[in-house]
């Protein structure tokens, strides 16, 4: 093989590397799930944010693992395309986050079971109303402090941002409705099925940054403990809450 | 043995260097010693505010005074060897042979085993007098404080937070914890999960904390302030993020504080939720749900259930 085929060869392999090298940190390792922004949607010093959780996703190119969505700003919850798939969202500072939370999936104990407190929501309480799959209502709205996850099948999952000390039990379909013979949904984003309605709200911090949010139910299944997979997963288990100015 | 000065003959022609550096050595010393003990010291991390972090701050202060000799010694004796024993312009002859000093090795042999075994008592001292010196002394721990009256609080770590259990107050639990000011505090360390470490920097205490085992570690704190939880041991996905704060307060402070914990706990439910306050937890194990949690299963017909740990089965 005469020089200049050699270099060349050389100089090829080298780029075919360094290519590989790029795609792999740029498609596995810089890569994140879309940030859904709300900072647009905020008014009067106050921003509405919409999520789910399921008990699975139906991406064809990603783990069918339990999951969180977040819902578009203002868009119609009882539609698949207003759902994106990520666990990322971003609100204005000192602003009060209304959140709801359609819980679809079932019930899984907590670990510990002080998680079922509600604690850093304003009034410490959640709002929580339960659904059938035909859409009505299961009994009035309940403003509670706790949902007990050691008693019956009331807990599906949590949503927790430690750092601003807000600790939310997300109740799970079944709770206050075990006459509830539905399936759970089957197809998500979820539109249709049994889901709990919760609602809480909290304030941002007065300044910007990356606050991380989680579950803190086992909800892992086929990982040791229940702990891996989508629970140490960001746009699934766990995500941010990124304060940003608007 | 043989000198190099016998060996030569050319001992008369040389100054005493060992006398030389030893003069330039021994007044520097002394002098970066004191400074180091009388201005750097009550800086030193992790300060004073618990017995045990004073503790530790001492040992690292006696620590640089020993190593500081030592290090300058290097550093004069290769400043001395650069000036003096540097090649000079049309010096070509070789450096004198050496063929062994036994005042030379004697002396570093001593030294260095003063040094080495002197550092074993002391940290072995240091380690059995302060109860441990704020580490994790297992489930027995050897060394206890010698005191009647003990503030027990279990550090509770799991992916990822820690929250604190005060079995002398109902077994209440909290996400931030607050310690009073001058009473012994044992903490029992444990956790639900994964091993985690409890690490209070400024209390001097660090802890793994392993599931199904208890691991206690103590002090006492001395000096009101904020103090900082961190997990120490890599844990998963947020174990950066794994830290909260804590307080020491004075007693006043904290038995309002942890009544006002109990009080509202016992309100809003939530202290009938926990469980029986033990020094370990097995989360596969929930007594309340008892043949209910059959019935969630039956309820959910999904992965609603709860993940063992053997799920799958571990290695």
């Amino acid at each position: 093989m005469s020089v200049p085929v050699r270099v060349v060869t050389l100089l090829v392999a080298f780029a075919l590397v360094v290519v590989g090298a790029v795609f792999v940190v740029a498609h596995f390792v810089l890569s994140n799930p879309p940030t859904v922004d709300y900072t647009g949607a905020a008014h009067n010093g106050q921003v509405n944010v919409v999520l789910q959780e399921d008990p699975q996703n139906n991406s064809a190119s990603k783990p069918i693992w339990v999951s969180y969505y977040v819902m578009k700003p203002g868009a119609n919850p009882n539609s698949q395309s207003s759902w994106v798939h990520t666990t990322l969202f971003s609100v204005p500072p000192n602003t009060r986050v209304n959140l709801t939370i359609r819980g679809y999936d079932g019930c899984t104990p907590l670990r510990n079971n002080f998680w079922s407190q509600v604690q850093g929501t304003l009034g410490n309480v959640v709002a929580l109303q339960q659904f059938q799959d035909t859409g009505k209502s299961v009994g009035p709205v309940k403003v509670t402090s706790i949902v007990n996850s050691w008693s019956g099948c009331n807990v599906g999952h949590t949503f927790a941002i430690p750092s601003l000390g807000v600790f939310v039990p997300v109740a799970s379909p079944n709770a206050y409705n075990n006459g509830n013979k539905a399936g759970l949904c089957g197809s998500s984003p979820c539109v249709s099925g049994p889901f709990s309605l919760e609602s809480f709200s909290f304030m941002t911090p007065d300044h910007t940054g990356e606050f991380r949010w989680q579950c803190f139910v086992p909800c892992g299944g086929g990982y040791v403990d229940g702990n891996g997979g989508p629970m140490q997963t960001i746009g699934y288990m766990t995500g941010q809450m990124n304060v940003v100015s608007s | 043995m043989t000198t190099p000065e016998a060996t030569t003959g050319a001992a008369a022609a040389e100054p005493r260097h060992g006398l030389r550096i030893f003069l330039i050595w021994l007044p520097l010393a002394i002098i970066v010693d004191l400074i180091v003990w009388f201005v750097w010291y009550p800086h030193f991390p992790p300060g004073r505010m618990t017995d045990q972090a004073q503790g530790q701050q001492f040992d690292i202060a006696v620590m640089t005074v020993l190593s500081v000799p030592v290090l300058l010694f290097i550093w004069v004796y290769f400043a001395y060897a650069l000036i003096v024993w540097r090649r000079r312009p049309g010096d070509e002859e070789d450096a004198t042979p050496i063929h062994g000093n036994t005042r030379i090795q004697a002396t570093w042999i001593t030294t260095t085993a003063v040094i080495v075994l002197g550092l074993f008592v002391f940290g072995t001292v240091q380690l059995i007098v302060p109860a441990g010196a704020g580490a994790g002394e297992g489930p027995s721990p050897i060394w206890k404080p010698h005191v009647n009256q003990l503030l027990k609080v279990q550090v509770i770590g799991q992916q990822w937070a820690f929250t604190y259990r005060f079995p002398q107050f109902g077994g209440i639990e909290t996400t931030h914890l607050e310690l009073p000011i001058g009473e012994e505090v044992q903490f029992n360390v444990t956790s639900l999960d994964v091993i985690h470490s409890f690490w209070a920097y400024q209390l001097g205490v660090k802890a793994d904390a392993n599931p199904g085992v208890n691991n206690v570690a103590f002090a006492k704190p001395q000096q009101i302030g904020d103090f900082t939880v961190r997990c120490n041991e890599l844990c998963g996905l947020w174990h950066g993020a794994m830290f909260n704060t804590g307080k020491v307060v004075s007693p006043v402070s904290f038995m309002a504080w942890a009544n006002g914990i109990r009080d509202r706990e016992t309100r809003a439910g939530v202290l009938i939720t926990l469980p029986a306050y033990s020094l370990t937890y097995d989360p596969t194990q929930i007594t309340s749900l008892g043949n209910t949690l059959k019935k969630v299963l039956g309820i959910t017909g999904s992965p609603g259930y709860y993940y063992s740990p053997a799920n799958p089965v571990q290695p």
